[in-house]
């Protein structure tokens, strides 16, 4: 992002001094492939003794999963994650049918109904990684369904009625997906991010400083934004600063004057929506060396941040807050994170009258951190609620389009995305789904011991090896251009030159569990 | 500030092998011997702990240990030897309603004490039927309207067992008339009989034990002995049709008695009185088609003080098809004794379907006082609801053989856990009394409702049921 004119007169003298060059990156996919010998695959390729060699499969297939090196007479391990499995036989390369021998088999991996949940399906999943891996959706020939989970209900339930025909044709490059952050007038930077999201509050404690640099990374190629999340701002983190988000949480850990100056945009947390009303908890275990330095705390004990900052009991303090916030950095917007109770709304319009550009809500489907299984699941709305009665609620107050509202914890694809945007939102953040784009299996273990056994959750030195940043920055730049195109071609296919011409369009939706009879619109 | 209820915990491991999710399969005869091997680089070391569990022990269940479910190990072995299975005891445990995670969880609380946390947001289905059609509330910024959040400590879970006066009259500065008795228990839980197909007479010691240690009270079976005198305080005798009649000096030492609903209720009321006039009266009025009407009724009898509604063991109306649930039945009474002007005077206590710390907050929500529980109990001792508890069967959570300190520790750790939740929830609510919990279903809200008013506004009417 181009430093916005002015920046010298609005940045503190003591930031500029100590500002540092900012990193550039390439927003240009690359193949970034497994960083495991043994790609998790939904069909598994079994190749008998009654094979001759005749490579015939070789030449069939046209996914390439069969592998004979260069000089080698017999065969590799196949490549299962590439096989499409039985919808192979329609295309005339099926290499079971054609095989003299009858030496193949294909048959459905017995581990992949274990991978993942109701809200992150397999096919979710795989599909994630193979957008990490390639920078485009997965061909249609895999028949992964990457466009919804199989929760039951919410965007599970969604589908968009996409048109034989869009009402208006047009070209790929003529649809703006970009995102106005700030719609007050209030003299602040009008910060607009290219893609309808950014990168989820994720400390350093929970996630590891490669998961927070390749998110920050991205985030720079998308011109968008990563958050630190309440654990501190790493000091690898200053090359990125114009693409930041600073949390000011209720355990204030790493926040200093400085550390707040140095960002465009600071983002109060009141509440997580994996944990609302209980305040964030970084288990022992997890508070290493490197990470109580950085949150100045004592090595080893659980971290407690508190629910909720007991400063504020009311707008009016919430209101007090933020001017704090605005008069120790002068150019930044102010985002307030809440999660999803019965007056969302209520609070949501608060936040806009204190003085927030950004309404963040996050809901429960999210979140690295440690949370109780009780409240996860019980405690206040999903997040599909809570996005509609916030919108029309902000409608009716006439505020509508002074306010930025962002939804999180529980968006999965670039049709989530677009879900979300039609229910009433402007944009969302995402975290999970960059989390999968790393590698990560939802074993849910994130919280306890070392941490991620995959080596993303974690401040563990030795699993923290396990990942290479400029790997993970790829992995995630390819999720996010995978994410645009997608984006992109469904408004192409709705007519809509613009991303926040989508917002409220509860019209071009349908609901599965309805009659879908009743004509409405936004 | 009140003296807090705290339990003393310590873990309690199982007998039995603990029995995993996910289970790793490994074909070992093709093992290329590469020096590489995944298994030394597991986080959670559980190939060595699972090696050490095989050789001690002979169950094959060991097998599935306690693998998290990573997938590191089948992705990083040189020759893809490895494979990753649902362990497919751990499918079987429970039924459609008391699923496999709610065994495993209970399981869990009942080692640990603790409550159950993990990372990655919440992984369940949207909805479901039940009580997982319901979310609590919580309390955003804190307004003037709400308590305010309060350090934990400040949050009581102290509920009263009995008939309150709708107000109250004096006669010059003292009251004009005696006020009914009253139990109190420090947290809304009460330990219910078991059912008859789970009435094991070496659990009648562990229950007594366990109410005595957590300060609760335990519905005790009149028709059997109890195995301690200096338990009565926490047994309530529950005197079935034909139970003979407690002896007077023993029932003087109880608090509580329950009696199930016949027609000579009103005369056994009236004798267990005459005999002792400070024990509140419960009635037991099974959950059936007729059990709502009749629990309306004798809502406004006196002598009834309170009235215990028992559901099936899965939350079900008894003998009603399509069965009611037991939140939406809860919500029934409770609003019906609004409008009639005496919810205060009674309490309501609920059973039957109450398997997870959350089922005891929601039912509160919908209208009880407190909540009954066996089953949760059970579970905690390995149970796995098998259903095969038949005489010369061999029970695989070895309930035969009870060593009452092993099943007293799972119990009152599990009933730690409970409470503990119990005040997460209601501390996101910001409530500090768990009295003002009851019938406040603002505190919460329902599936259909928000349904209705998010997509039934959009979308017209909802076909899915």
């Amino acid at each position: 992002m181009a430093p916005e004119p002015g920046i010298e007169e609005l940045l503190p003298r003591n930031t500029l001094k100590t500002r540092v060059p900012q990193e550039t990156v390439e927003r240009v996919t690359r193949p970034a492939p497994s960083r495991y010998r043994n790609e998790i695959a939904k069909y598994l390729v079994h190749r008998s003794q009654d094979c001759r060699l005749c490579g015939k499969c070789l030449e069939l297939c046209p996914w390439q999963v069969h592998v004979r090196k260069p000089g080698y007479r017999y065969f590799g391990e196949p490549r299962h994650h590439l096989c499409i499995g039985p919808a192979c036989k329609k295309t005339g390369h099926d290499c079971v049918t054609h095989c003299p021998q009858k030496a193949l088999q294909i048959r459905e991996n017995p581990m992949y109904p274990l991978l993942g949940d109701f809200r992150w399906s397999s096919d979710l999943i795989l599909a994630t990684w193979k957008m990490a891996e390639t920078g485009e959706a997965p061909p249609p020939a895999y028949d992964y369904n990457y466009e919804c989970g199989n929760s039951g209900g919410g965007f599970d339930r969604l589908r968009f009625k996409f048109p034989e025909r869009p009402p208006v044709v047009l070209r790929e490059d003529e649809i703006d997906t970009s995102l106005l952050l700030n719609k007050r007038d209030d003299g602040r930077p009008k910060l607009r991010i290219d893609v309808p999201w950014y990168g989820g509050g994720m400390s350093f404690g929970s996630v590891s400083n490669v998961t927070q640099l390749s998110k920050a990374r991205a985030a720079v190629a998308f011109n968008t934004f990563t958050c630190t999340g309440e654990g501190g701002y790493m000091e690898r983190m200053r090359p990125y600063d114009d693409h930041v988000i600073t949390q000011v949480a209720t355990g204030l850990f790493g926040v200093r004057e400085e550390t707040i100056q140095r960002v465009p945009i600071i983002e109060f947390k009141y509440a997580q929506g994996a944990k609302p009303g209980l305040g964030g908890h970084l288990l022992g275990d997890k508070n290493t060396v490197s990470v109580a330095k950085m949150r100045e705390a004592v090595l080893g004990i659980s971290l407690f941040s508190p629910f909720p900052f007991h400063s504020v009991y009311s707008i009016e303090d919430h209101a007090k807050h933020i001017e704090w916030l605005k008069h120790v950095n002068r150019r930044a917007l102010i985002s307030t994170k809440v999660s999803t109770p019965t007056d969302v709304d209520m609070v949501a319009v608060g936040s806009y009258s204190a003085g927030s550009h950004i309404v963040h809500l996050d809901g429960g489907y999210g979140g690295t951190g440690a949370a109780p299984d009780i409240a996860k699941k019980n405690i206040a709305m999903p997040i599909e609620y809570a996005i509609g009665k916030v919108h029309r609620f902000l409608t009716d107050e006439g505020v509508r389009d002074k306010l930025t509202l962002i939804a999180s914890g529980g968006i999965r694809s670039a049709y989530d995305v677009a879900k979300a945007i039609a229910l009433g939102a402007d944009g969302v953040v995402i975290g999970t789904a960059e989390l999968v784009a790393l590698g990560c299996v939802r074993c849910s273990r994130c919280e306890s011991g070392r941490g991620c056994p995959r080596g993303i959750a974690t401040t563990d030195p030795e699993l923290c090896r396990k990942m290479e940043l400029d790997w993970a920055a790829q992995r995630l730049i390819n999720l996010y251009s995978a994410w645009h195109k997608l984006l992109v071609s469904i408004l192409q296919r709705l007519g809509l030159r613009r991303v926040s011409e989508l917002r409220g369009r509860t019209d071009l939706m349908m609901h599965l569990d309805y009659s879908n009879d009743v004509a409405k619109t936004s | 500030m009140p003296e807090k209820y705290h339990l003393k915990t310590r873990p309690v491991p199982p007998r039995g092998p603990r029995l995993g999710k996910h289970g790793v399969v490994d074909w070992r005869e093709d093992c290329a011997r590469c020096h590489n091997c995944v298994k030394k680089a597991c986080v959670y070391d559980r190939y060595r702990q699972e090696a050490e569990y095989i050789r001690n022990l002979s169950q094959v269940e060991a097998l599935f240990f306690d693998c998290m479910g990573c997938f590191s190990c089948v992705q990083d072995c040189t020759k893809g030897l490895l494979c990753l299975s649902l362990n497919p005891v751990y499918e079987a445990l429970g039924n459609s309603y008391w699923k496999p995670d709610i065994i495993k969880t209970t399981w869990l609380q009942a080692e640990t004490a603790k409550i159950p946390v993990s990372g990655a947001g919440y992984r369940g289905p949207f909805s479901g039927p039940g009580f997982d059609s319901m979310w609590t509330d919580m309390s955003e910024i804190v307004r003037p309207t709400r308590d305010g959040i309060h350090g934990r400590e400040y949050i009581s879970t102290v509920v009263d067992l009995g008939r309150k006066p709708p107000f109250l009259a004096f006669d010059g500065r003292r009251l004009a008339a005696e006020l009914p008795p009253l139990v109190s228990l420090p947290m809304p839980l009460i330990l219910d009989l078991s059912s008859p197909a789970h009435t094991l007479p070496q659990l009648d010691a562990v229950l007594e034990q366990t109410a005595a240690m957590t300060d609760l009270i335990a519905i005790f079976d009149a028709r059997r002995q109890p195995a301690s005198e200096e338990h009565l305080r926490h047994i309530a005798f529950y005197l079935a049709p034909d139970s003979p009649p407690v002896p007077p000096a023993v029932l003087r030492k109880t608090r509580l008695v329950e009696i199930a609903d016949s027609p000579a209720l009103a005369q056994r009321l009236k004798a267990i009185k005459a005999i002792h006039p400070d024990i509140v009266a419960s009635v037991r009025v099974e959950l059936t088609p007729t059990g709502l009407p009749r629990a309306l009724e004798l809502a406004g009898w006196p002598e009834v003080e309170v009235l215990h509604l028992v559901a099936d063991a899965n939350g079900n109306e008894i003998g009603a098809q399509p069965p009611r649930f037991l939140k939406d039945m809860l919500r029934q009474v409770h609003t019906a004794l609004v409008e009639k002007g005496i919810r205060d005077e009674i309490t309501i206590m609920a059973g039957g379907g109450i398997a997870l710390p959350e089922h005891l907050a929601k039912a509160i929500i919908c209208g009880a006082d407190l909540v009954t529980i066996n089953l949760p109990l059970l579970i905690a001792l390995e149970c796995r609801l098998c259903e095969s508890c038949e005489p010369g069967q061999p029970c695989p959570a070895r309930l035969e053989t009870l060593d009452p300190d092993f099943a007293v520790g799972r119990m009152t750790n599990l009933i730690a856990a409970w409470h503990d939740q119990l005040i997460e929830v209601m501390g996101a609510m910001g409530m500090r009394e768990v009295r003002r919990l009851r019938g406040d279903v603002g505190r919460a809200m329902f599936f259909e409702q928000l349904e209705e008013e998010t997509f039934g506004k959009l979308y017209g009417t909802r076909t899915r049921h």
